[in-house]
């Protein structure tokens, strides 16, 4: 039985799976959990993670939530290059710091980014506070110059000369405000050539596809039924605004 | 090997408590996150992200606390369950690991720092709204905490403590000092503390933690100081 990976290409965390399993060949079924439909809410979800969060992963009885923790397991499992997931001491706790740190830093601000911009406005129809919306923005832009300065200095990967995990999640996390029309590449030199890289790496094609769906989000927004958000909207308020 | 830590932050008790219970030699070197020191220039030097805890081994620094504990693990040979081998059993461990920074740490955070720091920064009481609101998270965390990641295991990954259960700890002591007690109404979490306690040693365990219990001293040397005081714009972030 291959194992399921349960996703929506909407979430960050669910491209850097969807990647890592196309570019390494693993063999996956994939069950599409739609967001928007709130099936993250459903029965059936529910068997699989109670913590109705995507993406998960279910290998005949064991199932797994936890992007990070489910590239690890693929990694081990699957036995895949090295550069990965590098065995070396040190490499691999700056692969583990990057992933540690990204979680309260660039993945919360780059999903509030996309949250303010698209999301309340077009979806709840709330206006975003200005204050609001340029605290986010600060902290957004303070989270890439770290990128930049610490992260990634002068090397072409987080980690050195080969792809990681690291920026595999990283880049997932930055794409998500150009869904809402946010270009955080503008200006910024190095975070592009990084960015054409990690492309390169993971086969435009493979990157291409993963984000198709939230590069086109400002025009999918225009479809959808706006009522199918007011179940998220306490839930949005209290963690944005 | 150092380690800059202040016991009044979670993840530097983690370590901490991680290093001492397994005997692994350091020099400690304090951070007063009280003071303000993790925004001296020369802390600046050695981590341009400014937060505790942070590892330096010869000339390799580390900053975060789980990757500074598996690198422990890794360089240290210490007993298989703190970071197990097997591979659904490590899966159990990091799937902890990372869903606690946006959950568990966030929310036990969120409410210490709105009862010790808000006041101090916004010269007000927080607003009871704001404060029902953490607390509801809080608890939704420890709800997930005991009916995904316990359940009726001993330990989170089973029969054995492992990095996931000193990392749980930490965060839910937190907020205990300021009233806060997560604990409460919960023989399941208290059964759990008493165990990891007992593997950790409950004299290490208690004097970590001495103090951040120490809530109302906590403030009042934040009143007293004065570079803290020029501080207070950076803090404003946290409650934005």
């Amino acid at each position: 039985m291959a194992v399921e990976l349960y996703l929506d290409l909407f979430s960050q965390p669910c491209r850097s799976v969807f990647m890592f399993a196309k570019k390494n060949n693993i063999p996956f079924e994939f069950k599409k959990v739609s967001l928007m439909d709130g099936e993250h809410y459903g029965d059936d979800f529910g068997k699989i993670s109670i913590i109705r969060k995507v993406p998960a992963l279910r290998d005949g009885d064991f199932c797994l939530s936890e992007s990070i923790a489910i590239m690890v397991y693929l990694a081990e499992k699957f036995q895949t290059p090295d550069f990965w997931y590098p065995a070396d001491l040190q490499q691999r706790a700056r692969v583990n710091e990057y992933l540690s740190w990204q979680h309260t830093a660039i993945r919360m601000q780059g999903s509030k980014m996309f949250w303010l911009r698209l999301m309340i406005p077009k979806m709840i129809g709330m206006e975003v506070p200005k204050e609001k919306m340029d605290g986010a923005l600060e902290d957004l832009n303070n989270s890439l110059n770290l990128i930049e300065e610490k992260f990634l200095q002068d090397r072409p990967f987080i980690v050195g000369d080969q792809m990681s995990l690291a920026d595999l999640v990283a880049i997932v996390e930055i794409m998500q405000p150009l869904g809402a029309g946010l270009d955080v590449f503008d200006g910024r030199p190095k975070l592009s050539a990084w960015r054409d890289r990690v492309r390169t790496f993971i086969g435009e094609e493979l990157f291409d596809e993963a984000h198709q769906n939230i590069l086109g989000a400002q025009e999918g927004m225009k479809q959808i039924d706006p009522s199918k958000l007011e179940l998220f909207k306490p839930k949005i308020l209290r963690l944005f605004l | 090997m150092e380690l800059y830590l202040d016991l009044v932050s979670p993840p530097c008790r983690a370590v901490y408590l991680f290093a001492e219970a397994l005997k692994i030699p350091f020099e400690f070197k304090l951070v007063d996150l009280s003071a303000g020191q993790q925004y001296s220039e020369e802390f600046g030097k050695l981590s341009v992200v400014k937060k505790v805890p942070v590892l330096k081994d010869g000339s390799f620094v580390l900053t975060e606390s789980t990757a500074i504990l598996e690198y422990l693990v890794q360089k240290c040979s210490v007993a298989d369950h703190w970071f197990p081998a097997d591979l659904q059993q490590r899966a159990r461990v990091n799937e902890y690991l990372s869903w606690q920074h946006l959950n568990l740490r966030s929310h036990c955070s969120k409410v210490f720092l709105l009862r010790t720091l808000y006041p101090f920064v916004m010269g007000s009481e927080v607003p009871k709204e704001k404060m029902d609101a953490a607390v509801e998270d809080m608890k939704q965390s420890l709800n997930l905490l005991e009916d995904k990641f316990l359940q009726n295991k001993p330990f989170i990954v089973g029969n054995k403590i492992s990095l996931a259960d000193v990392v749980a700890m930490v965060e839910i002591m937190q907020p205990l000092g300021t009233g806060v007690d997560g604990f409460q109404g919960r023989p399941k979490l208290m059964a759990w503390r008493d165990r990891v306690k007992k593997e950790l040693g409950e004299k290490l365990f208690d004097k970590t933690h001495e103090a951040v219990l120490n809530s109302s001293g906590l403030q009042q040397k934040m009143q007293n100081n004065s570079e803290l005081q020029k501080l207070k714009p950076l803090f404003i972030k946290y409650f934005r």
